[in-house]
């Protein structure tokens, strides 16, 4: 057993946190503000190999694998949440199409994702809810060589920020109904609807997608005609499970190191509150759980590079880590004092980032349905 | 342009203690030197911005760009980063002998690096260091080369044809130079802004060489290396305390205020 990040793992994040330190402060004053993501630095992303990282280097990526992308995401998240928000839903855009996509749709959808010259999104969720995707209302109908789809997509990381969105829609009833489609927003009759107003991970753009009678070119079908539910399914529990999580815990790092700092600085009584046992107690609290999350979607990751199945483990690090970022954020809350919920202070901004987390991609609740199948399955009669 | 073996630029990297945890450099007493154990070690800023120099007449032009570097066995990773940024191998030059190097004595050993090297046509350094401060090791060395040496360049335009433009600032404002390689130049911040290094750059690096030379393959006179051969002798070395000037100024408020009065006009704070 070996818990030691190699010598190229520990570049790649000295790589990533220059980058994230030197380029996204400055932005996030107006992503705050205005709640749009910085596209001019989706380029000099790509640049560095971030947008690539699953890609392969034979559609312009760097095929690093999951762990050096949980690298990358945690140290994003360090400097501000909605960054990897975003390119985790970006990865999931490249990944779903490298899994399921023919040459010629990996050709012309994953090297611009890779290059950055657009962002990746997938749209499982209608407005009928998330979770219950057979029960989704959007649906799809072939006439002569075109699909044409009609419905609504809600709650789209992504939405108003990519050029081609990968989209789940029913193409007949029940489980064995659904289909993957790549839509490009200026095929006919694709809209874009409202971008959501959120309180938390206000940088990474979320909005509605609408179909009104939009016009699909047949060939733009992802993997079989009725193996949607096995596209979500397999990209939502390994790509999007796994990038959640590790956004989750680049917040809870920047958690950790907030708290430590103002707990060292903070001076009450004639010394540092770090002195003081009930904030002792508080950081030794937040150190354990991030040493836990971090293990947990480390794991995850490593056994999706390893080629195992990492669905449950990816569910499991998923919940944890998103519940654990909001308790270490409220924690570091009490630490700061009424500094805490101040605007000039970034925790309050970690606590709105990390209850965002929480229902995204799937609720708390969704992963313990996935879990507890898992953990009662040996004891089955 | 001149053909590869002499399209050759060497850039002079330093290996230094990050400046995020210099408030865990404390001060051995006994040895006057500074404790870095356990502080992780970067690129000397400024030599980043030397090795875009490089890097950028490579890309242009073509040739090869070589770091060079003293230092313990223990900073290869750091070369390994200038690797990964896009230089295309590195010199370490490690010896036990070299230890307690002054200015001098560094630019002695550099020198032996770069004539180990073969021919070149620049020499790239920082301006200076973030630990040592001293900007001489560049003159030094250039002066050890018998090569011209411009310190404070802020524009460098290298041109086909042997030709390069230079900027480089004084005090009150910029001197514009034509120079002939090869020729030693240090540069200061404003020059560019370092390239990110990108993981295509990292999986590169690994198999990029590091040559590890001691002073058996450069032959340096033992009397120019390591504590002997250093003019520079430590007089001594404190750590300042900064702390707050406190004073009571007692009396009447009518004195107080006279005697605060007084005092703020000396210190020139109105």
């Amino acid at each position: 057993m070996d818990f030691k990040f190699s010598e190229r793992e520990e570049m790649l994040r000295k790589a990533v946190r220059e980058f994230a330190e030197n380029e996204i402060p400055p932005k996030m004053e107006a992503m705050e503000e205005t709640g749009e993501f910085p596209m001019e630095l989706l380029k000099p992303m790509a640049e560095v190999g971030i947008t690539g990282i699953l890609t392969p280097a034979e559609y312009g990526g760097v095929g690093l694998g999951y762990v050096a992308r949980t690298i990358v995401l945690e140290e994003l998240g360090r400097v501000c949440g909605a960054m990897p928000m975003a390119l985790q839903v970006h990865h999931m855009g490249c990944a779903v199409i490298n899994d399921f996509g023919t040459d010629a749709q990996k050709e012309k959808y994953l090297v611009p994702l890779a290059k950055g010259e657009t962002m990746g999104c997938v749209a499982v969720t209608d407005p009928t809810g998330g979770s219950d995707v057979v029960g989704m209302k959007t649906s799809a109908e072939l006439k002569g060589d075109k699909y044409i789809l009609n419905g609504r997509k809600c709650f789209i990381t992504n939405s108003h920020t990519s050029n081609y969105w990968v989209v789940i829609a029913k193409t007949a009833e029940g489980a064995k109904g659904l289909s993957a489609f790549i839509v490009d927003k200026e095929a006919p009759g694709a809209k874009l609807g409202r971008k959501e107003n959120k309180f938390g991970l206000r940088g990474a753009n979320t909005g509605e997608l609408a179909f009104d009678n939009c016009e699909v070119p047949k060939e733009n079908l992802l993997g079989q005609e009725g193996g949607g539910l096995a596209v979500a399914i397999k990209t939502i529990s390994e790509t999007g499970r796994t990038g959640m999580a590790a956004t989750a815990l680049g917040i809870l790092t920047a958690v950790y190191e907030e708290a430590g700092k103002f707990a060292t600085e903070r001076v009450l009584y004639g010394k540092p509150i770090s002195t003081l046992q009930a904030i002792q107690f508080y950081m030794a609290e937040i150190y354990t759980q991030l040493e836990i999350c971090r293990l947990l979607c480390y794991r995850a990751s490593w056994l999706k590079d390893q080629g195992m199945r990492c669905d449950n483990e990816g569910a499991m690090a998923k919940y944890y880590t998103c519940e654990a970022a909001v308790n270490a954020a409220k924690k570091a809350i009490e630490i700061h004092g009424s500094y805490g919920i101040m605007k000039e202070y970034a925790v309050q901004r970690l606590l709105r980032d990390a209850v965002v987390t929480v229902p995204s991609g799937g609720t708390a609740e969704i992963a313990k349905v996935v879990l507890a199948r898992a953990a009662l399955a040996p004891f089955k009669k | 342009m001149a053909d590869k073996e002499m399209n050759r630029t060497i850039v002079c990297i330093k290996p230094v203690p990050d400046p995020k945890h210099w408030n865990k450099v404390s001060m051995d007493p006994d040895t006057q030197t500074l404790r870095r154990e356990g502080i992780p070690g970067i690129i000397n800023p400024l030599d980043k911005h030397a090795l875009e120099a490089a890097l950028s007449i490579r890309d242009a032009h073509g040739g090869e760009v070589v770091l060079l570097s003293m230092a313990p066995p223990f900073a290869a990773p750091i070369l390994r980063e200038g690797l990964a940024m896009g230089a295309d191998r590195a010199i370490l030059l490690s010896d036990p002998v070299f230890a307690g190097s002054d200015t001098l004595a560094t630019a002695h050993i550099l020198a032996a690096g770069c004539r180990w090297i073969g021919e070149f046509d620049l020499v790239l350094c920082g301006n200076m260091t973030i630990d040592g401060s001293t900007a001489q090791v560049c003159s030094q060395l250039a002066e050890l080369l018998d090569l011209p040496n411009v310190m404070h360049v802020t524009g460098l335009d290298r041109q086909a044809g042997d030709k390069m433009t230079i900027t480089q600032k004084i005090e009150h404002g910029h001197v514009r130079l034509e120079a002939k390689p090869p020729i030693v130049i240090s540069v200061r911040k404003e020059l560019n802004k370092p390239r990110y290094t990108s993981f295509t750059g990292i999986l590169a690096a690994e198999s990029k060489t590091i040559d590890v030379l001691s002073n058996k393959e450069l032959g340096v006179d033992p009397n120019h290396v390591g504590l002997n051969g250093s003019p520079t002798k430590m007089a001594g070395l404190e750590l300042r305390e900064f702390k707050r000037a406190r004073e009571r100024v007692g009396g009447s408020p009518e004195e107080i205020v006279q005697a605060l009065l007084e005092k703020i006009h000396r210190y020139g704070i109105i």
